[in-house]
């Protein structure tokens, strides 16, 4: 997928700017986080499973090598086959390899993160394969030729209207001429024209939320039944997966599904939860005849032992994303990769490279809600904060930045003079603001008051009213 | 090198190791083998009565309906009165299970039965359950020659029968169940875990049923006594 990280604060400010993004992902902080917060108090053991799901993913990571291995084994044992991929580009023509050996024509997809990183649907349509994404959120933007702006409802950002507009000049085609407007009927007529896309289609693709070494099952979580439709109609099926997926046991996989669904959607389970266990059986009368899972890499590997090695625990629950107020000022797209939100900015600079995603760990307030609410703890304020300072440290933070920054330093490593400075910092502010107390422009700080006011400081800094309070035996 | 030495390798490195010594690989291959559960919740730590209890409350919160009858041969006349209910069709296409084979379908002759997997054209499915989770209202589902999965999606309605003593309080126990009747290690090509009817929420973050998969998911407990 092509990056437009480095437009961070342009897309910003369009996003601000934009009535259907702020309507939308307004509408986020009241769904999401209240739902999950309702759920999580309804599981008195939910915090002591999101440490324990800490754990294991670390215990996982350590043994990350092992874990893989056993379950290549497991899948080799029951009919599958195991492709490894060290990169977006080997892993886009092992699929386009399957594809063809299964002389398909068209294939329908579930929804799969690690297939939008490898820009897996633009290389199959130039190769003459036509891939349809069967979730319906994905299918709206891939009609819409967009990208995902939410990691599980990737068309959080189209309207309704927009929905219609879609509808209206795509399914012409098939016959369905009338402009609908209901919500439901617009699912209705999804359903319909998907419903044919999964019996013709040759190949289906999935991703996996988890794989399971003790048995060799890829697994599937969803809400609307795509995955499940797309994975045993057609005769082959191929899940692609980034490698961290990996988890021991069954029962593992139990313990991070109490917390994927809440932390989600607040959902207790998803609708459906569904685990893949090689091609289907001799005296089975249906599933697919031959299964395939793609393993890759780009970049894990390299995250392991690193001091951002915690972002591989992550399950792609979103909720970081719901629970970010500069997510949800700005949307999803301006974060130019996809994953958007907290996850995005602690990860993007990793995929793609610190100097193109360099604004990304500064699109924080550093509230600390992401980790607060991340089932497996990971603790991105912290990881944001490492890719400030690697950015300094490089060089890939601008000059005057970088130079504002050093002044600053300076100062701070000098008490007594930094003290004298903010004294006469604020006396300044306090003389230029008069008598209204808000300063209207300040040299330097176009962008704060280009949109509102500077508050004035009253004219004593808090090291001078501390001191005096003291004396004062207050 | 190939891609599988080349990602092993860097794996290695970057963990400060080579392969897993043997001590080790026994120690993690005993916890692969131990299916060590991790901590359940207490609210399935109730009678097995009570769990049947709690598996019907959370499914209909979950919007499944569910009808509790006495014993198998009541699955007609229940299907019969659900279907009518509902002003659905009574073709229904049903699992080519033995246990739903013996059903007394001559007391509802305008049910027509057909069996195998799901084709496009069906509109009600009947499918026997797996097992049952308490906790979550969840339902689950094996696929064998005689439970295609593609019965539990194509369909708009989708009627699954369960046994009370099928029934208990977590996931954890439906491995235990799978273990026990396809070995360790074994799965059957598909197990689907499903918690009430299709939906989705990606127009405008409103949730709409019958996304994909069944619009209607209704259960008929039967009442069969303690469990397994």
């Amino acid at each position: 997928m092509q990056v437009t990280s480095r437009r961070f604060k342009e897309g910003a400010h369009d996003a601000l700017h934009d009535k259907n993004i702020q309507e939308a992902f307004s509408k986020v902080k009241s769904g999401f986080p209240l739902a999950r917060a309702k759920s999580a108090s309804e599981l008195p053991e939910f915090e002591g499973l999101r440490d324990e799901a800490r754990d294991l993913k670390n215990h996982i990571l350590e043994n990350l090598d092992y874990y893989l291995e056993y379950f290549e084994e497991q899948v080799q044992l029951q009919g599958g086959r195991v492709h490894w991929c060290s990169s977006y580009a080997e892993a886009r023509e092992v699929v386009l390899h399957i594809c063809r050996d299964a002389n398909a024509k068209t294939v329908t997809k579930g929804k799969s993160m690690i297939t939008e990183e490898m820009g897996l649907n633009d290389y199959l349509s130039e190769h003459g394969i036509e891939p349809i994404e069967t979730d319906l959120g994905e299918y709206i933007i891939q009609l819409a030729d967009e990208h995902p702006s939410h990691i599980i409802a990737p068309a959080l950002h189209k309207t309704k209207d927009q929905v219609t507009e879609l509808f209206h000049a795509n399914h012409a085609k098939y016959g369905l001429n009338e402009r609908l407007t209901d919500p439901q009927a617009l699912v209705n007529e999804a359903r319909s024209v998907l419903r044919d896309k999964y019996v013709a289609a040759d190949v289906g693709i999935t991703g996996a939320n988890f794989l399971i070494a003790e048995t060799g099952s890829t697994v599937i979580v969803t809400n609307e039944g795509n995955g499940d439709l797309t994975q045993s109609l057609p005769k082959t099926h191929i899940a692609v997966s980034s490698i961290e997926k990996v988890v021991p046991t069954l029962e593992d996989a139990g313990l991070f599904l109490r917390l994927l669904a809440r932390s989600a959607t607040g959902q207790e389970m998803s609708v459906y939860t569904t685990f893949s266990t090689g091609p289907k059986r001799m005296e089975d009368i249906d599933g697919p005849a031959n299964f395939h899972v793609v393993l890759v890499d780009s970049g894990r590997s390299d995250l392991l032992g690193s001091d951002k090695q915690d972002l591989l625990r992550c399950l792609k629950c979103g909720a970081c994303m719901n629970h970010c107020p500069v997510y949800q000022a700005v949307g999803g797209h301006t974060y130019g990769w996809v994953y958007p939100g907290p996850i995005g900015a602690a990860l993007n600079p990793h995929m793609v490279g610190l100097e193109e995603a360099r604004h990304l760990p500064n699109a924080s307030t550093f509230c600390g809600r992401c980790e607060e609410v991340c089932p497996v703890r990971i603790p991105l304020p912290k990881i944001m904060r490492h890719w400030r300072e690697q950015a300094f440290e490089t060089q890939v933070t601008p000059k005057p930045e970088r130079w504002g920054i050093g002044v600053w330093a300076y100062f701070a490593k000098r008490p007594k003079l930094y003290r004298l400075m903010t004294r006469i910092s604020a006396r300044t502010l306090k003389l230029m603001a008069g008598k209204k107390g808000v300063i209207r422009k300040l040299p330097l700080m176009k962008g704060w008051s280009s949109v509102r006011d500077f508050p004035a400081p009253e004219g004593a800094t808090f090291m001078d009213q501390w001191k005096k309070q003291q004396r004062e035996g207050k | 090198m190939p891609s599988r030495d080349r990602i092993f390798a860097r794996i290695r490195h970057n963990l400060g190791r080579g392969p897993v010594k043997e001590d080790a690989a026994n120690l993690l291959r005993a916890r692969i083998e131990g299916h060590v559960p991790h901590t359940i919740p207490k609210r399935t730590d109730i009678s097995h009565k009570e769990q049947v209890d709690l598996f019907q409350v959370k499914a209909e919160a979950l919007d499944a309906t569910v009808t509790r009858i006495s014993n198998m041969e009541d699955v007609p006349e229940a299907l019969r009165d659900y279907l009518t209910a509902h002003n659905l069709p009574s073709r229904i296409k049903m699992a080519p299970d033995p246990a739903l084979d013996t059903l007394p379908f001559d007391k509802t002759p305008m049910l027509e039965i057909l069996r195998g997997a799901a084709a496009p054209e069906d509109e009600v499915s009947l499918t026997p359950a797996f097992s049952g989770i308490a906790e979550t209202g969840t339902l689950c589902l094996a696929s064998g020659p005689e439970t295609p999965s593609t019965l539990n999606f194509l369909p708009e309605n989708h009627v699954v029968v369960i046994k009370a003593s099928q029934i208990s309080g977590t996931m954890e126990e439906s491995w235990a169940r799978l273990r026990k009747k396809f070995g360790a290690g074994n799965l059957p090509r598909t197990i689907n875990f499903i918690s009430g009817p299709s939906r989705t929420g990606d127009i405008e973050q409103t949730l709409i049923m019958g996304a994909h998969g069944p619009r209607r998911v209704h259960i008929l407990i039967v009442d069969d006594g303690p469990q397994d």
